[in-house]
């Protein structure tokens, strides 16, 4: 099939960036978009121009690396997949396919497709982990017994992969899927409780000092979502967060 | 007295607590979670006022009763009717604060931005529709509370507990402010779709109740302001 790419370019974090046409042919429906686009980069490396810059990394929709906002969509038009597992045969000989970063204050554009996420990193750095004694006397995480629907949720919510799809699709620019999971996979285990309030707290303070949005229930996090967090997860941090700010 | 205290504790002390340990007005759940409940409190407010109209439409005189009840009663006079209207100004006054704050959350748009492929157009505009209430809101106050001040207290007329109804009808006499009357209210109802169940959302509501929750706010956003609109149309077109 044949494309014709609509892709944003932007040499560095501090030019102005725009979007260029590119004509793409003979592209095989089985291909992943990802591939599409290094078949488009060789024929520009060969013709000595620039190549399209976006990140990518597991390539089997684990890692979380690639992004991609495609014809206004993050990870593109299907559901629960990310870029890489995103096959061209969603599209249709002769398609225009809009290829741009994931837009937030709170991700700059590093270069092209690239933007930097590192304002998950600090999110995460600020309480969402548990502190555990590695001393040689840790207990086994499986000794302590654990509801199942509890166990169940906390790994639905576990399952997210930080690619920022829930803030490209956010009209808000809100990290508050990303933060509530991220809460939540800690909230409902035994092993969460001892840091629960500090974290909860902690990890808010940094959403907000990061520049992301507020969030206003639209739900198109959860529907671009690729893990398929649920809002669940929200509806518990904030629970989480007013009961600790009551403890203080 | 020692039970006034511990109670007065009880309802202040976890606001002052919010307040100071993670700052009411900087973190965006504290502003969101006070949006969502002046929203449900903005939410039976309405229903309140629905039930007092509705009567106009079954008992001139119900209706005369009840506004003279709720437009002489000291408590709602000086204690409810202040409450609420610092309610209407917190909410829109937070509203636009948000809608400011989200803005700066994206600096550079989308080139193709396809929203209603994951979000409904009344989830994404609160603040149309909200805005669209407020001037509504305006055009009541000018209509109907400004006059009652006036009368009440500015001009300390004597109580007339008979003239409610016919003050109201009037107002409906014309077609124009009939029709901005019809409109407000879609607009309404459009805020209230997503306002209802998104306000339950916020407060961390989100159980087997969900689904009850959603359907009772379709059904409260669809109902009350048929019902106003309904309201109005009758006196328009029946009573005068």
């Amino acid at each position: 099939m044949n494309l014709k790419l609509k892709i944003w370019r932007q040499k560095d974090a501090n030019s102005k960036g725009q979007i260029v046409d590119y004509n793409i042919t003979d592209v095989s429906p089985d291909m992943s978009f990802l591939e599409m686009l290094d078949v488009l980069n060789e024929s520009l490396v060969e013709k000595g121009e620039e190549p399209v810059e976006f990140d990518h990394d597991c390539r089997e929709g684990i890692c979380g690396t690639c992004s991609l906002q495609i014809n206004g969509e993050p990870h593109g038009p299907d559901r629960g997949v990310t870029t890489c597992q995103l096959h061209m045969r969603k599209f249709k000989d002769g398609d225009t396919i809009y290829i741009e970063p994931f837009r937030a204050k709170a991700f700059p554009v590093i270069k092209d497709l690239i933007v930097d996420r590192s304002a998950f990193d600090r999110i995460q750095q600020a309480g969402g982990y548990v502190s555990v004694n590695t001393s040689g006397n840790t207990i086994d995480a499986n000794a302590i017994p654990i509801n199942k629907h509890d166990a169940d949720e906390a790994f639905d919510a576990a399952t997210c992969i930080g690619c920022g799809a829930c803030v490209a699709a956010c009209k808000n620019a809100s990290a508050m899927l990303f933060t509530s999971a991220k809460v939540s996979q800690f909230a409902l285990l035994p092993q969460g409780q001892v840091e629960a309030t500090e974290r909860v707290l902690n990890m808010v303070k940094q959403m907000d000092l990061e520049g992301f949005g507020n969030c206003t229930n639209t739900g198109a996090c959860e529907i671009e979502c690729p893990k398929g967090i649920s809002l669940k997860n929200i509806a518990r941090m904030n629970r989480e967060y007013l009961a600790a700010s009551l403890k203080g | 007295m020692k039970v006034w205290r511990k109670m007065a504790r009880a309802v202040f002390l976890p606001y002052l607590k919010i307040n100071t340990m993670s700052g009411l007005l900087n973190s965006s759940i504290a502003r969101k979670v006070a949006m969502a409940l002046s929203g449900i409190f903005l939410i039976s407010f309405l229903l309140l006022h629905f039930l007092i109209n509705f009567t106009s439409v079954v008992s001139e005189s119900t209706f005369n009763e009840l506004s003279h009840f709720m437009g002489t009663n000291p408590l709602i006079q000086f204690l409810m009717q202040p409450i609420l209207i610092l309610g209407v100004i917190f909410h829109f006054v937070m509203g636009i604060v948000l809608e400011i704050k989200n803005n700066k959350a994206r600096q550079v748009q989308y080139k193709m931005y396809k929203g209603n492929l994951n979000s409904s157009w009344v989830s994404r505009n609160m603040i149309i529709t909200g805005l669209v209430v407020l001037a509504f809101l305006g055009l009541h106050f000018y209509d109907f509370w400004f006059p009652e001040i006036v009368y009440k207290y500015v001009e300390f007329n004597p109580a007339d507990t008979t003239r409610y109804f016919g003050e109201m009808v009037h107002k409906f006499e014309s077609p124009v402010r009939t029709g901005l009357y019809v409109i407000s209210f879609v607009l309404l109802a459009m805020h209230l779709w997503h306002g209802f169940q998104s306000s339950f959302q916020t407060i961390g509501v989100n159980n087997k109740y969900t689904p009850f929750i959603h359907k009772l706010g379709y059904t409260f956003a669809v109902v009350v302001p048929a019902g106003f609109i309904f309201i109005a149309l009758f006196h328009h077109f029946i009573t005068n």
